[in-house]
């Protein structure tokens, strides 16, 4: 499992139901890409997040699949609706098997 | 002024027979039109390890975006679920030298469209 | 003859510097690019200054006796002397030196005395540039200008002294610290530190002034230095910043720029709503304001050189009418401020013996400069110290475009080398690299200085060059400009696949080792004793 790996995301407490909101994430990661050597002249093997997915109450925001040309530490902003009070659940797929997940819930105003 | 770091390397632009298969897969060879489909991206980048870009196509089901002259050209495939509130997403990309980006968005009704930016990376400069 | 034409110039008067019929209900008073120079300096101004595209024969790219006959302006005078480069070393002797912030601050404070409520804008590379300056990260220059109490400030160089540093010095200031461009890296958000604009309420107008910083900072200065921010021209966000003061009242709107000229102008003709750009980075110093489109581009020259006034009439929310005057910061005839003099030398007092001692001088025919698109004579000097300093084929030093001007037969001291040579980051490094390295290396370059876009051009002057002759058509594409590319020494072509040895300084790479360039060229100069200059004719321009 790669060291370091530190899920983070901004999203807002709460909206009026059917808004649409802005989601930033970023997670800590080398995301290496397979393409660098190490001094020896070795390949360092490839070890990226290669999927990422934002679902609320179980219905699918979107669903990122990445390569090594995404950058360290991943970003992503993107739009969701908020049909009522509920649960965003944001989940990082690592190559090595690792799977990094974090929820935020989300009122009605 | 970026010297010191004779490794540097500045690829040329190319088009990569890798690109060209990856578009073929995702559009399944159908013709690719233009328009409704915006591509953001800097002129320069800051800093080519980390090219902020944004793809937005109002009404599509999912982006490809490849980076037409890196050694391999894959990006990301962005895929919108029901709960997307604009088919739109921000991301940032490594790009190793100056090039096309492209995106390529799937609509709802299996049409595709298709738009490029060029980034310029650059060795940098010296400050005035 | 000409020594009587000269002197009797030298009746110039502080009160025939400072005329200016007041116009219109608001003031903006506008310095740039001062590099840190708090003492008077001698400036020449370019040479070879070359607009490509849709800028060729444009201003600022006309220089010498173009310029003048463009303005109207005599040879041999005072204008003559402060605008171009012909004749600068008996010009120099006749008029003296220019600047000083003590005499910036008698020009301030008189046209405050007119204008009680003007603005003072500081469009940045206001922390960087002299050894006071690097020993005190800021500190000396930032005390001299609070002195001044200017209004606001954009920025470039002062990002080189580091994150936290520049933090620091931000949230000491009493004035406002704007970039509407000055984003967090991490979360793509404007910066909280920086404010995109600050409104005034001036002369009964509503003034906003939106603050512009360098748009290519990571690339033109080393990013590692201030990970935290990220910037760019943000072309659509200064439009949304504009609609938005237009939105809450603004009558006039002023931006704060730190572009350069081209690249404002260029933004001049694609965001609307803007009144009054005052233009920094490129150093340019024009007698007259640009007109684009609706907007008024105004360029306020470098290293303390001049002061712009910016008289403007507002009424019913429109700027109706606008009033212009660069004045010449002529040292020998402005008043110094004492309160300002006695905070400069305070600044100075610990350093003194350091900043005064004479390292060599210049022979009598030899006059150092640098601003130039190409070599100037200071970068030919630092180019040989580096050579033989640091035992290359090849020499490399940056195209800033700071640095006064050192005239024949002046004692150089180690504050004279600072001033063209201090950063934060001046390890001088010795490396190797292909030929064919070397080719992409000025081909970069000189797209960064000759894109026909100026939103590509990114930062300084062409690298300057020693060992290494070249010839650059200014016109073609990149990759395509630079030929003949040639090894001093051997009189050999370079050779793609050969490598050679190259010593250079102001690396953006982080961990770049070697000796500090100031200390490379005090030890040359003290080898030399007497510096002698010999025209650089290995770098051919075609295509201007
Ligand atoms: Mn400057
Ligand atoms: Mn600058």
């Amino acid at each position: 499992m790669a060291s370091g790996v530190k899920p983070r995301v901004k999203v807002p407490k709460s909206a009026a139901a059917g808004e649409a909101i802005t989601i930033k994430t970023l997670i800590s990661h080398a995301m290496e890409s397979g393409q660098r050597k190490d001094k020896e002249g070795n390949v360092i093997p490839r070890s990226i997040i290669n999927r990422f997915t934002c679902e609320f109450n179980g219905q699918s925001v979107i669903d990122i699949t990445m390569e090594p040309a995404i950058s360290t530490n991943p970003y992503f902003q993107f739009e969701a609706t908020v049909p009522e009070a509920g649960e965003f659940a944001f989940t990082w797929y690592d190559d090595d098997g690792s799977v990094y997940n974090d929820n935020k819930s989300i009122t009605i105003a | 002024l970026a010297l010191g770091a004779a490794a540097l390397t500045v690829l040329p632009f190319r088009v990569n027979a890798a690109a060209e298969d990856r578009i073929a897969e995702f559009t399944g060879g159908a013709d690719m039109g233009e328009g409704g489909l915006t591509l953001t991206a800097p002129e320069i980048a800051e800093n080519g390890n980390t090219v902020p870009i944004e793809v937005s196509a109002p009404g599509a089901t999912a982006i490809l975006v490849l980076a037409m002259g890196n050694p391999t050209p894959g990006v990301a495939q962005f895929n919108f679920g029901p709960l997307a509130a604009a088919q739109s997403a921000s991301t940032r990309i490594r790009l190793a030298g100056t090039q096309d980006v492209v995106a390529i968005a799937k609509m709802a009704d299996g049409s595709f469209v298709k738009a490029s930016s060029t980034v310029k990376v650059t060795i940098g400069g010296c400050g005035g | 003859g000409n020594w009587s034409r000269l002197a009797a110039q030298q009746a110039l008067t502080q009160d025939q510097l400072l005329e200016f019929d007041t116009f219109g209900n608001l003031t903006l008073i506008h310095i740039t690019d001062i590099h840190a120079q708090l003492m008077p300096i001698y400036f020449r101004e370019p040479e070879v200054n070359l607009g490509i595209g849709a800028a060729k024969g444009q201003m600022p790219h006309v220089t010498g006796a173009d310029f003048r006959r463009f303005y109207g302006i005599e040879d041999g005078s005072p204008s003559a002397y402060a605008l171009t480069y012909n004749d600068f070393s008996s010009l120099a002797r006749a008029y003296g030196r220019v600047g000083g912030m003590d005499r910036v601050a008698t020009v301030v404070n008189a046209i405050r005395a007119d204008r009680p409520d003007a603005l003072l804008l500081d469009g940045g590379d206001t922390w960087h540039g002299s050894y006071t300056c690097f020993h005190t990260e800021g500190q000396d220059v930032v005390n001299v200008m609070n002195a001044l109490k200017p209004d606001a400030m954009t920025f470039h160089w002062e990002f080189t002294l580091g994150t936290d540093r520049v933090t620091e010095l931000v949230e000491s200031l009493p004035f406002a610290s704007l970039g509407q461009n000055i984003f967090d890296a991490e979360w793509d958000e404007p910066s909280e530190l920086f404010k995109p604009y600050k409104f005034f309420e001036r002369g009964g107008v509503k003034v906003a002034v939106i603050g512009q910083a360098f748009p290519y900072m990571p690339i033109a200065n080393p990013g590692w230095m201030f990970p935290e921010f990220s910037f760019g021209i943000r072309e659509e966000n200064m439009q949304a910043m504009v609609d938005e003061v237009r939105a809450e009242g603004a009558e006039v709107v002023v931006v704060l720029s730190h572009n350069g000229f081209d690249v404002d102008k260029k933004m001049a003709g694609r965001v609307t709503g803007i009144d009054v750009i005052l233009s920094g980075h490129t150093h340019d110093a024009l007698p007259e304001p640009v007109l684009v489109e609706q907007t008024y581009v105004i360029a306020s020259g470098s290293n303390g050189k001049f002061v712009s006034r910016v008289d403007l009439d507002i009424r019913d929310g429109r700027m109706m009418g606008l009033k212009h005057k660069l004045i010449p910061i002529f040292s020998d005839v402005i008043a110094p401020d004492p309160q300002v003099t006695a905070l400069i030398n305070a600044q100075r007092e610990p350093h003194i013996d350091q900043l005064r001692e004479v390292i060599g001088r210049t022979a009598d025919d030899a006059l150092l400069y640098r601003r130039g698109n190409f070599n100037g004579t200071w970068d030919d000097l630092i180019c040989d110290a580096l050579i033989s300093e640091r035992d290359a084929d090849i020499a490399m030093s940056p195209g800033v475009r700071w640095g006064p001007s050192i005239l024949p037969g002046q004692e150089i001291t180690r504050e004279d080398i600072w001033n063209v040579t201090s950063m934060s980051y001046g390890a001088a490094y010795r490396t190797e690299m292909t030929g064919e390295f070397l080719h992409v290396v000025l081909e970069d370059v000189g797209d960064n200085l000759f894109n026909p876009d100026p939103y590509y051009q990114q930062g300084g002057d062409m690298v300057r060059v020693g060992g290494l002759g070249y010839r650059i058509d200014v016109t073609k594409p990149q990759g395509e400009r630079i030929s003949d590319m040639t090894l001093l020494k051997t009189g050999e072509k370079i050779d793609p696949a050969k490598n050679y040895v190259v010593a250079g300084w102001a690396s953006v790479n982080e961990g770049t080792e070697g000796p500090q360039i100031w200390d490379v060229v005090e030890n040359h100069i003290r080898k030399l004793g007497t510096v002698n200059v010999t025209p650089n004719t290995s770098v051919e321009v075609v295509g201007a």
